[in-house]
């Protein structure tokens, strides 16, 4: 529930036939609280797909909000920005996180692995991108992003997975169009695996 | 059918490459230079008049661009939505817009501006404002009637004695807006063996697309370029046009991906109009972020149903009679029309031979509804499904029996003016998936161990599924390439794609040799239909194979021009235009369309068609002189209901004592006529029966009725299925039977591919429970176990949206 919109502010506001609530929380909640200026040092460097990046990040941004809206990497997907849907997952150190619910300078000294990093220079694309294309595993596509990053990070760790735990390792991620089915026949085959 | 060269084989759609590496840019992926962000403020209460608002400290903060209020926008007549409104029906409603530098200035800005609102009363469940004295939702009644003979308000109250009769499951008897009927419906009980008669309430909830509604729009040289998440392309942009008050001509709209839509971005929707205005008084791009949470609030929901059904049955299965009464939620806009639709849907899947449709849609001060998946259809999927299983078993036949009895079939006549269908299988259909599922071992299966119980269930699903009247544009140029543009929008179905492969099968041309262009204004792109209902298989194959014919008819008469003879002389084939028996004597696309641009004309798009649409009149004019033009209006023969029809067989395991289940087994068979793409057609049968599960077992909103609070504003309190909530697979077959009214054969599917799956998972619950139908849609865990322990349920017979 949105505090702006619980029911004691609700009730303040009949009573007062006044209000100055919004339906708003969500995209600023990280930057709800200023810190006291200058606690934490604002032009950091990050390490993004393998390049070092310098950015000024606000001491409450999140990881989401930086590689979409300061470096550009739109293929990070915020659907909900509160950790439910797992279209903001991106591998921190090789393990998926919800970029949504990261703050970005807790990433400084660590290494951060977007769907844009995936693809090899030569623009030949990491089997899981490959073998979604061939299941025709997305339908609309934006929660796409995330599930390939969770597979990719499933597939490091267990190269041969069984579909039970290629279930468990994607259920993070939700997809409204409901082609799990699909993404499963996807992470199958890119681990060589018929699905 | 196996002879075709491109229908019915799967391909690598043109987007999808863009979704797997991230590059696929959905509408809150572009930036412009300039561009200030805007946040709404929001209706705090469920129903009032705004009095006063003070935006001065706003106005003073550094960075704050601009503000926006109703007093900005057009403001239609109650109970349609305006894009900001002083009077708001439901919180959430949209009241005011500030624009700022950042989106957090935005924030702080909002938090300043004091809004003094009036309370007015509220209701969150129809039956509340239905009973003498309860509360309207709006100041001019409680019911609001769309109709042919004129739209309006009305007030309508039953007695309390009325209501109680619905709530216990008997005709109400009370006063009703809408009525249809065919037949003799006394008759028709009085022949019937089994009379069943139900209540039943589906609850709504909100669409849930991936993609939140976010909108940038700017303006140059008095056009507006909108980057929109949309289902539809070009059809979208009329009412776009119309709500910013400007010509069609004028509106330049980038939708190239879309996020999911489910019928809650079919048109111009109020909101997506917020940044072009706000833009429009700045004289700066805007760009409205909208958040997870503001979706539940403004992003539409699927309309509820409180009703009762009696049906009568003869002695070897057949529906004599139906009658069917339902109180439709239509939220604070009257947006709705599901109930007639579930109606229509009966007739059509079940066949009565008589029947009876009564409805009255009631405003509540809920979230607004809109189409979603099967809107009317997949509610009454639901209730049906238990229902025909309990007839059977009183009537002592087979459950499949009792479903192929009726099942619609070619000459099948549906709705209150029985019309006739272009073609229907379903009998087929559950032929299929009962072999498929092994129904006939299964259903005499051992169903108890310990706790756990093995439910069985079958379920329909259908939608019409095509229209016409639409506009194909098809373009060859001196390159050879084939150009193949489709103004039907991309909200992931692959339609856009696969319904411009008619074209290439009728230029019998190789699939890399053609390009698809979609998904902006700027792209040239004919009047296509929204893409939506279902209809974009139907309609858009026929829009294309038009397109593709007229630009073969061109070719062959340049060929004669050119090479001598008559045009009948001449064949296509191998991307080359040839003289049949000397196939020798030719020339290929390229030259062809070389040639088209030398003669001119109609050739070339410098004169087209009187009967196109005027956006297509535009794309050709646009295009004129760069190739040979292949255009024309869809103005084949349709007659008749398009039925796009789909049965599902699932198997569940119950726990009696967490009142759980897992789903072991599910099975979906698309009546569609031929497969257009079978990747596809998986993809939709698959993805319908997930929707069916979240709508059996998980998805509905909650209000708090003595506020008017939703509580359901996240996914964690309106939760969708995930992987684990569905089996790890799930298994579709087709008919592939050819429809004769479609050129390919093709009809729609992506709603029936739900429809039939909630209707299944209803059937096997209800199997599972020897019988019981808790006439409710979600049937929560809660539920279950109450019903197993005998205990009462939480909620009062038909309570919804606050229980």
């Amino acid at each position: 529930m949105n505090p702006r919109l619980s029911r004691r502010r609700f009730i303040k506001a009949v009573i007062a036939s006044s209000a100055a609530a919004a339906a708003n929380a969500g995209i600023t909640s990280a930057v709800a609280q200023d810190r006291p200026k200058g606690a934490v040092e604002r032009l950091i460097s990050l390490n993004i797909n393998g390049r070092n990046r310098r950015v000024d990040v606000l001491p409450q941004e999140t990881l989401a909000y930086t590689l979409r809206y300061k470096l550009g990497l739109t293929g990070t997907k915020i659907g909900c920005n509160r950790g439910e849907c797992g279209a903001c997952t991106v591998m921190i150190d090789g393990v998926t996180n919800y970029s949504c619910s990261t703050l970005t300078h807790s990433v400084r000294s660590r290494k951060v692995l977007t769907i844009e990093g995936l693809q090899s220079s030569d623009g030949t694309l990491h089997p899981v991108q490959q073998a979604f294309i061939d299941e025709l595993s997305p339908q609309c596509g934006f929660c796409t992003p995330g599930q390939v990053m969770s597979a990719v990070a499933l597939l490091e760790e267990n190269p041969t997975p069984t579909r039970e735990e290629v279930r468990q390792a994607l259920s993070g991620n939700l997809c409204r169009c409901g082609a799990y089915d699909h993404y499963l026949n996807g992470v199958m085959r890119a681990s060589g695996q018929s699905s | 059918m196996s002879d075709y060269k491109h229908i019915g084989k799967d391909f690598v759609p043109p987007d999808i490459t863009g979704k797997v590496t991230g590059k696929a840019k959905y509408a809150e992926d572009f930036r412009v230079d300039g561009m200030v962000y805007a946040r709404m403020y929001t209706s705090p209460m469920a129903h009032g008049r705004v009095t006063n608002i003070d935006t001065s400290a706003a106005e003073a903060m550094e960075g704050v661009v601009g503000i926006l209020t109703a007093e900005d926008v057009p403001t239609p007549d109650a109970p349609s939505a305006a894009i900001l409104t002083n009077t708001p029906a439901y919180i959430g409603d949209p009241i005011l817009a500030v624009a700022a530098e950042d989106e957090k200035t935005a924030e702080d800005a909002l938090a300043s501006i004091r809004i003094d609102i009036e309370p007015l009363p509220f209701v969150t469940d129809p039956l509340d404002s239905l009973v003498s004295g309860g509360p309207d939702a709006r100041e001019e009644g409680n019911v609001y009637v769309r109709s042919r003979e004129g739209s309006g308000f009305r007030t309508v109250k039953w007695t309390k004695e009325q209501v109680d009769e619905f709530r216990a499951g008997r005709d109400p008897g009370g006063e009703y807006t809408n009525e249809w009927s065919y037949g003799d419906l006394e008759k028709g009980f009085a022949d019937a063996k089994v009379v069943i008669e139900e209540a039943f309430v589906t609850i709504g909830y909100a669409h849930m697309s991936m993609e939140p509604r976010t909108a940038m729009a700017y303006w140059q040289n008095g056009t507006c370029y909108m980057h929109a998440s949309c289902q539809s392309q070009t059809f979208f942009m009329p009412g776009l046009a119309a709500m910013l008050g400007v010509e069609t001509k004028d509106v330049m709209l980038i939708s190239e991906n879309t996020g999911g839509g489910f019928g809650s971005k079919i048109g111009a929707y109020p909101i997506v109009g917020l940044p072009a205005y706000l833009s429009k008084k700045i004289g700066r791009p805007v760009q409205l972020r909208v958040t997870r949470e503001q979706e539940y609030y403004m992003g539409s929901a699927r309309v509820g149903f409180q009703g009762w059904i009696r049906m009568g049955f003869a002695a070897d299965g057949r529906a004599t009679a139906a009658d069917v009464f339902i109180v439709e939620d239509i939220g604070p806009n009257a947006t709705g029309g599901d109930a007639s639709s579930a109606g229509g849907a009966i007739s059509l899947v079940y066949d009565p031979e008589a029947m009876r449709f009564r409805g009255l849609p009631i405003l509540t001060n809920t979230t607004p509804r809109g189409a979603q998946r099967g809107p009317g259809q997949n509610q009454i999927a639901a209730v049906m499904a238990p229902l025909m299983d309990k007839a059977a078993k009183q009537l002592g036949i087979d459950r499949l029996e009792i479903r192929r009895v009726n099942a619609v079939q070619n000459d099948t006549t549906v709705y209150a003016d029985q019309e006739p269908v272009t073609s229907a299988y379903m009998d087929k259909a559950l032929q299929q998936g009962a072999e498929m599922f092994d129904w006939e071992t299964r259903k005499n299966q051992a169903k108890r161990n310990g706790s756990k119980v093995r439910g069985l269930g079958i379920g329909q699903g259908y939608h019409s599924a095509g229209t016409n009247g639409f506009d194909g544009l098809v373009r060859i140029t001196p390159d050879g390439k084939i150009h193949l543009h489709s103004g039907v929008g991309n909200l992931g179905t692959y339609s856009f794609a696969s319904t411009s492969r008619v074209a290439a099968e009728v230029l019998k041309c190789e699939w890399d040799d053609c390009v698809i262009h979609h998904g902006s204004t700027e792209a040239n792109l004919p009047w296509n239909s929204y893409q939506a209902g279902s209809v974009s298989t139907f309609t858009q194959t026929r829009t294309n194979y038009v397109a593709a014919m007229d630009a073969v008819d061109k070719m062959k008469r340049i060929a004669a021009e050119t090479l001598g003879g008559t045009p009948e002389d001449y064949d296509i084939d191998g991307q080359r235009v040839f003289r049949i028996g000397t196939p020798a004597q030719g020339m290929s696309y390229g030259a062809v369309a070389a040639r088209a641009i030398q003669l001119g004309g109609a050739y070339s798009g410098q004169t087209w068609p009187d009967d196109i649409h005027e956006i297509t009149q535009r794309s050709v004019q646009n295009l004129a002189g760069s190739g040979l033009i292949g255009v024309a209006k869809d103005n084949l023969e349709r007659n008749g209901v398009i039925p796009g029809l789909a049965c599902a067989f699932v198997e569940i395991e119950l726990d009696l004592e967490t009142g759980k289940y897992d789903i072991l087994d599910y099975v979906g068979i698309a009546d569609c006529g031929t497969v257009l793409h079978p990747q596809g057609l998986a993809q939709q049968m698959k993805g319908g029966a997930v929707w069916g599960m979240g709508m059996a077992g998980l998805e509905r909103h909650v209000y708090d009725p003595k506020n008017g609070l939703p509580a359901s504003v996240g996914f964690h309190e309106c939760r969708i299925p995930t992987y684990m909530d569905v089996p790890s697979v799930t298994r579709s077959g087709a008919v592939d039977l050819p429809d004769p009214q479609n050129p390919v054969g093709a009809r729609g599917i992506g709603e029936p591919a739900m429809g039939c799956s909630v209707a299944a998972l209803t059937s096997a619950i209800s199997d599972a429970l020897d019988g019981h139908i808790f006439g409710r849609t979600p049937i929560s865990a809660d539920m279950i176990v109450n019903h197993v322990a005998g205990l009462d349920q939480s909620y009062m017979p038909l309570q919804t949206n606050n229980s």
